[in-house]
């Protein structure tokens, strides 16, 4: 295998098919060896964009492996606590019982997990391990309503249901731990039921601590990913009408024109905003004057965190999951050997 | 009705010619329901539906009779009660609005149509048959012509044939044994000159010629007035077997079979009951058949859709009505017989014996069962009638639109079952089962009508048109080539001599509403005919009618439409629209689009995608797909689950699956719109991947996304019911129910009781299990009559669970039945997540089990982090070639990113002349910033690369089918067996076994593995112990051969129970199987020689 500059570790997006898409294919074979000296010199991070929603993050220089666990980590393996176990007291509304109750089990509340431990499943609740919500709402018609009105909202009251409706239990001790940031829902108006006049739902709900392995509504994320740093480059000058085609086949803020000596001419701006999607090569000429490619221990990281904890502090809870995991592996190594060191003793 | 009333209203009776009984008038009531005696209660469908009765309605009569010597009237009579078709006129849902049909607790969306009968809900199915009154050529395997005319009238079926033997002409008909030559039947209709019979058949020289054997055959038989013909006629009848013998004068007895059954549904009106007309039909007969030989395009083809008639549930019923009211006026003549003669002290009074149960149950079990029995026609069909689908909503329209054929299903045949040309905007072209009823199952396009019958007289119509009539014609202008007969329905009205202007002021005056609009005329020239029809149970189907090469429907018109001023109805009664049936078709001229007027067009298509049915309209894209496919899909739309109805939750079907959380495609069709199906859909989009995915998904196996699934996709809910009376009995006694028995010593409930509440019904919300009492029913343990005050001894009789899996119950309904019984209905419903092994398809006949499912953080992600619902195996495409779905994927991705619904309806194209809207989808794509041809970038989620191959990722309409694994997973290692024959139960209903079939055992004996052979089919199986007596080679008992009346040589042997009962099954027949005995160790044969034996064989 040829052997490649560094600077050449990037994918090539070809028109039919990506190709050096292996960082190890890009750096040739067998030339790295880990170093954790290697690792440090070359990890570089930078903070994009940081709301308690939505993180923006770059991951510089290292192996996908590990900018993948994180995500994988983010999704499947953040605590949190989410509604799990519910006692349904009255449903009387058109919902069936287990959409009712599946429904609320979607809907994320503000409570810190890290507060929490996991319950067991034997023990009741204890003001550790469980948070409780009421939710007991009745449809009544509503007196006072207009006389020419007709939507549900105005003539009766509590027609719909609404995450906000969910009230929260304190257990003992609790109010004294959340008398600042009492548990409540993320979003007020999730729609959880419909209800008409005489209907009622009256449930006791307990949030448990989870990971989105075992329910999807555990997971802290709506989503965390990556993409790589997209690299374009234009190999030979791009002018007039040619240039606003290819202006139009990259994502907006990705190429500009520029003038130069009275021509339009095509220049790269900003090629981290291009989504990839590869529309110029469908252009026969164009196609031969750029090249497309991406940066591929570049790691543009985004988390859109549902909102049981910021964004930030769930990618820090993320790495501490991957290093106890670690910790773990090598606790089972020492393990292993020590086994093996007892047993060649004893010949 | 009225009609059959009066056909049928006056009641005689032989013992008093004094005595009579007519019916007046009768009308039908509203749908009631009788809950006692004198007790009648309006209902609702629903009502019935839940309570196990009858929708039906009381018929009245007003009857005037005599009692005695007074004229006695009596009105507001019920002779019966009959069913009512939901949403029909008499039906309490007709012309309600929604939200009138809400309060009735009926679905809007619901169409109606059928029947509900004991709480079933049943529909009559058409039956397509070959029209009747019409004449037929037909060729036979030989290449022999014959012509064959079905008559039928309202009292009467007969089919006449004429046949050619030898160059000469008969008559084959049913009244006579044998075939009767042509020109005797002619003088036997009152025809008796020769040349009067050259005329009719025709004078050109070929026909003539071809004619003259009979002619002379006629004259060497001495054939030659009508008297004559009549006796020839009489000598050859068919003696009737049954009946009383009625003495006659066997010549009146031939006029009367020549009167009333050859070629019948031709009127001979009274007095004089002139047949001429007939001879002129016999004529015309004939001729064709001369004319087949010379032109083949004489010869009809059976399987042509001009030729053929549906029947519609209205006439099916009032055959059946008819039938019952024979029988009903019958048994009133008989009892008016026997009563009359009778001196009594009052006076006979015939009210007193009229009972309405004939018509009732007659009715009613005809629906419920769906077997129609017509006495008078010697009719009896099976399978009229079928439970209506209610899988989901599509499943219920596709049964009402279905159009059974009366061909034999387990038949060979190509004809009937192909596609016909003329089947055309008529019946769907995908829209068939697969397998043994292929194509002779056939469902109605979407604009297409059935005819019903409008009986009004056109004759003097006619004639003021220039129609001749044929009997005041002497009978050599027929054969002119100007000259059209002029048939109305079957009946020959006259001839005429311009047809073309005489159709075309037919047609005007059909178009200014003079007419039925359902009318259809049409020349034939080859048979120089113009025929008029106006007879029920044609296909027909509405047009735009074109002018000066400009359409009738103007875009104002289409404003006034959308805008609710005008509706269907009125551009048919102004005349932008008619309707044309599969005859008139042949004889318009029809544009496809609005840019293929010519000059010479007459009509305009209103959508080409109404050549499909309601099924094959759900799927996008269809004329980009195989053809197979779309029939795969029309079979499989039936088994999504969806909504059934915006009513289902109050609803308790036996069975009822319901998608959790149903969408409306976002790739939708106008068919769509037009049926309602995104009101009541079923099914789901996804966001669908193209790549392999593990080794999971080969042969059509998806992958699906955990973490969709959590959220809700494919969730289905499968509601089951349960239900059970409480019984009175003759002797007093009737059924009870006990609440929960405890346990002793836990003061608990027993297991089997634990989900009762205090008074013996089952709790909602309870979870049950197999086995568990839903009711805790007890019954009188004997039926003897009981001494009075003695107790009644009550025996366990409970309604137990009967699902394998446990179920929550949703709610108990308790009510009284149609009997006046307790009814008591269990709703029980289980929340059902996709797992491994159930079955998912597109719209495309892509149908694919579950193979894996995988949590997010496995699945492929893109740049925005956006994961896959389910991935699915590029593998599916290349055989299959469903362009169609990967044009939905694209436009699905498309619509999904703009937000809006994409149109991908049958034959329909944004921009005429491109073969397909993708690169709109395209440009749309891009300016998301997604690739034109929607190949996306992906990245691995397991080792976290960028994928090599770029993936085909968008959005497509997912449905999921009703088989699922955990109805059909079985395994059994022991278990019930056989009562018979002791081997193990088959079926999984009964944990039966899993057989080890002759293949199988095949297998097993190639490889030359005995004992596992042995193992399987005997110890596994039905292994016994026989005792058998070496002596005489039979089975004995207890070591002891009752046949030998020793123990002496009994050995005990391992053979399977089947061969046991095999060997004295044959016993009971005489014949004595013996079982000859050896030693498996050669040398020790010891008392066993064969010579010893008394049955030595040769």
């Amino acid at each position: 295998m040829v052997k490649m500059e560094p600077r050449e570790a990037e994918v090539t997006i070809g028109s039919h098919q990506q190709s050096n898409i292996r960082l190890s294919e890009a750096y040739g074979e067998g030339s790295q060896a880990y170093s954790l000296a290697d690792f440090r010199r070359k990890l570089r991070m930078s903070v994009v964009k940081c709301t308690d929603e939505d993180l923006e993050f770059d991951i510089i220089g290292v192996d996908p492996a590990i900018a993948n666990a994180i995500r994988r980590i983010l999704i499947a393996e953040v605590p949190t606590m989410a509604a799990d176990r519910i006692t349904l007291i009255n449903n009387t509304s058109f919902i069936h019982d287990k959409d009712l109750t599946n429904r609320i089990g979607l809907v994320p509340i503000r409570v810190d997990s890290r507060l929490f431990e996991n319950r067991n499943p034997e023990q009741p609740a204890s003001s550790q391990d469980t948070v409780v919500f009421e939710l007991h709402i009745r449809c009544t018609k509503n007196l006072q309503a207009a006389q020419d009105s007709t939507l549900p909202k105005d003539i009766y009251s509590n027609s719909s249901v609404y995450s906000g409706h969910l009230t929260w239990v304190p257990l003992e001790g609790q109010e004294m731990l959340f008398a600042k940031n009492p548990p409540k829902p993320i979003h007020d108006d999730i729609l959880i039921a419909k209800l008409r006049p005489g209907q009622e739902i009256d449930m006791k709900i307990e949030y448990l601590k989870g990971i989105g392995k075992t329910h999807a509504k555990f997971s802290p994320v709506a989503t965390a990913s990556y993409r790589l740093l997209p690299v374009i480059e234009i190999l030979e000058d791009v002018c007039g009408e040619a240039a606003r085609r290819l202006k139009n086949s990259f994502s907006k803020g990705v190429v500009e024109i520029e003038k130069r000596n009275g021509v339009d001419v095509a220049k790269i701006v900003n090629p981290r905003m291009d989504t990839c999607s590869r529309n110029v090569l469908m252009h026969d000429d164009l196609a031969e004057k750029v090249r497309l490619g991406r940066k591929l221990d570049h790691f543009i990281f985004s988390v859109e965190s549902v909102g049981m904890l910021p964004s930030d502090i769930l990618v820090k809870e993320s790495i501490k999951v991957m290093l106890g995991k670690c910790k773990s592996f090598l606790d089972q190594i020492e393990r292993v050997r020590g086994k093996r060191k007892n047993a060649n003793g004893h010949h | 009705m009225r009609e059959i009333l009066e056909a049928n209203a006056i009641v005689y009776s032989e013992a008093d010619p004094n005595w009579y009984m007519e019916y007046t008038d009768i009308r039908i009531g509203t749908p009631s329901i009788v809950e006692g005696p004198g007790m009648i209660a309006a209902t609702t469908p629903y009502q019935c539906r839940l309570r196990d009765m009858t929708y039906f309605a009381p018929i009245y009569v007003d009857i005037a009779y005599k009692r005695g010597n007074e004229l006695v009237i009596r009105n507001e009579l019920e002779i019966g009660r009959m069913p009512i078709m939901l949403k029909s006129k008499g039906c309490v849902l007709h012309s309600k609005t929604p939200w009138e049909l809400t309060k009735l607790r009926e679905c809007p969306n619901d169409h109606g149509g059928y029947f509900i009968v004991k709480g079933v809900e049943r529909v009559v199915l058409m039956a397509e048959q070959l029209a009747n009154n019409r004449i037929l050529i037909d060729e036979d395997s030989k290449g022999v012509i014959s012509c064959q005319v079905t008559s039928s009238t309202h009292e009467r079926k007969s089919r006449t044939n004429v046949i050619e033997k030898n160059g000469k002409f008969y008559v084959k008909h049913n009244s006579f044994v044998d075939d009767i030559p042509v020109v005797v039947m002619f003088r036997a209709m009152g025809v008796q000159n020769d040349l009067r019979i050259h005329q009719m058949i025709g004078t050109e020289e070929n026909i003539q010629v071809a004619f003259v054997g009979s002619m002379v055959e006629c004259h060497k038989l001495h054939v030659f007035t009508q008297e004559q013909a009549l006796r020839f006629l009489a000598a050859k009848m068919k003696s009737r077997v049954f009946g009383p013998q009625k003495v006659e004068d066997p010549l009146d007895k031939a006029w009367e079979a020549v009167l009333s059954s050859v070629i019948n549904h031709i009127p001979a009106q009274p007095p004089e009951y002139n047949m001429r007309l007939r001879a002129h039909y016999l004529g015309l007969m004939v001729r064709r058949i001369i004319q087949a030989k010379y032109d083949r395009g004489f010869i009809d083809d059976r399987d042509y859709y001009g030729n053929k008639r549906v029947e519609l549930p209205g006439s099916m019923i009032s055959l059946l009505f008819e039938d019952l009211l024979k029988r009903v006026n019958s048994e009133l003549k008989t009892i008016a017989d026997k009563q009359i003669p009778m001196m009594r002290v009052t006076q006979f009074d015939i009210v007193k014996f009229m009972k309405p149960s004939t018509i009732t149950t007659g009715l009613i079990n005809a629906i419920s069962t769906g077997n129609w029995i017509i006495r008078r026609f010697n009719m009896h069909t099976i399978g009229v009638t079928q439970v209506l689908s209610r899988l989901n909503y599509i499943s219920c329209l596709g049964m009402m639109t279905r159009v059974n054929s009366h061909f034999e299903k387990s038949r060979k045949v190509s004809g009937p079952r192909s596609l016909q040309p003329s089947q055309f905007g008529m019946l769907c072209p995908s829209d068939t089962p697969e397998g043994e009823a292929c194509g002779l199952v056939k469902n109605m396009a979407l604009l297409a009508h059935i005819t019903i019958n409008s009986s009004a007289d056109l004759t003097d119509f006619f004639i003021s048109l220039g129609v001749q009539d044929v009997r005041l014609l002497c009978g050599a202008e027929f054969s002119h080539s100007h000259i059209y007969h002029v048939f109305h329905n079957g009946v020959i009205k006259g001839v005429i001599e311009d047809h073309r202007r005489f159709i075309e002021e037919v047609r005007q005056f059909r178009r200014k509403g003079f007419l039925s609009p359902y009318l259809s005329v049409y020349p034939n020239h080859i048979h120089r005919c113009v025929y008029i029809v106006t007879d029920g149970g044609r296909f027909c189907r509405p047009f735009i009618i074109v002018e000066n090469e400009r359409p009738r429907v103007t875009s104002e018109h289409l404003e006034d439409l959308n805008s609710h001023i005008l509706n269907f109805q009125d551009f048919l009664d102004i005349g932008l629209v008619e309707f044309l049936d599969v005859n008139e078709e042949n004889d318009a001229l029809i544009a496809v689009y609005e840019k293929d007027i010519t000059d010479k067009t007459t009509h305009l298509e209103i959508a080409p995608f109404t050549i499909l049915s309601a099924c094959a309209g759900i799927i996008p894209f269809p004329h980009h797909n195989q053809s197979p496919r779309n029939t795969y899909q029309c079979a499989m739309g039936k088994q999504a689950m969806g909504v059934i109805g915006y009513n289902q939750h109050m609803r308790i079907d036996t069975l009822q699956y319901n998608m959790v959380f149903p969408q409306r495609p976002l790739v939708s069709t106008k068919a769509i719109k037009l049926i309602n199906f995104d009101r009541m859909p079923a099914g789901q989009n996804v966001c669908l991947a193209v790549m392999s995915y593990s080794g999971y998904d080969i042969e059509d196996a998806i992958v699906l996304n955990k973490n969709s699934m959590e959220r809700g996709f494919g969730e289905c809910r499968v509601v089951t019911s349960q239900k059970c009376q409480l019984r009175r009995y003759p002797n007093m006694a009737c059924d009870r129910i006990l609440g929960p028995l405890v346990d002793a010593s836990t003061r608990k409930p027993i297991f089997d009781h634990q989900c009762l509440d205090y008074d013996g019904i089952v709790m909602p919300g309870e979870t049950v299990v197999k086995g568990q009492v839903l009711i805790n029913r007890h019954i009188p343990a004997g039926t003897a009559s009981l001494d009075p005050g003695q107790p009644i001894e009550y025996k366990e009789m409970p309604l137990r669970y009967q699902g394998t899996v446990p179920a929550q119950i949703d709610r108990v309904m308790v009510s009284v039945n149609a009997d006046g019984e307790t009814l008591f209905k269990v709703v029980m419903s289980q929340t059902r997540k996709p797992e491994i092994g159930d079955k998912f398809s597109s719209r495309h006949g892509q149908k694919g089990v579950v193979g894996l499912i995988v949590g997010q953080e496995d699945m492929p992600f893109d740049d925005q982090g956006v994961v896959p619902d389910i991935i699915m195996n590029p593998h599916g495409f290349p055989s299959r070639m469903t362009v169609g779905k990967m044009i939905e994927i694209l436009a699905g991705k498309a619509a999904a990113l703009s937000g809006e619904v994409q149109d991908a309806t049958a034959f329909e194209n944004k921009s005429e002349g491109e073969p397909v809207t993708c690169s709109e989808m395209g440009e749309l794509l891009q300016r998301n910033g997604f690739h034109f041809q929607g190949k996306d970038i992906l990245t691995c989620g397991v080792n976290g690369q960028p994928m090599q191959a770029y993936i085909y990722r968008g959005t497509c309409y997912y449905q999921r089918l009703k088989h699922m694994v955990q109805d059909k997973m079985h395994a059994r290692a022991r278990g019930p067996r056989a009562v018979l024959t002791r081997q193990p139960t088959e079926g999984r209903s009964r944990d039966g076994g899993l057989r080890l079939g002759e293949m199988e055992r095949d297998c097993l004996i190639g490889h030359g593995a005995a004992m596992l052979l042995r193992e399987r089919l005997m110890f596994s199986s039905d292994a016994t112990e026989v005792d058998i007596c070496n002596v005489c080679g039979l089975i004995g008992f207890l070591k002891w051969c009752q046949r030998c009346k020793s123990s002496q040589a009994m050995c005990t042997v391992k053979m399977p129970y089947a061969f046991k009962l095999l060997c004295q099954e044959l016993c009971a027949m005489n014949i004595a199987p013996r079982l000859k005995l050896e030693s498996v160790l050669s040398d020790d044969n010891e008392g066993i020689r064969s010579t010893d034996l008394p049955w030595k064989m040769s």
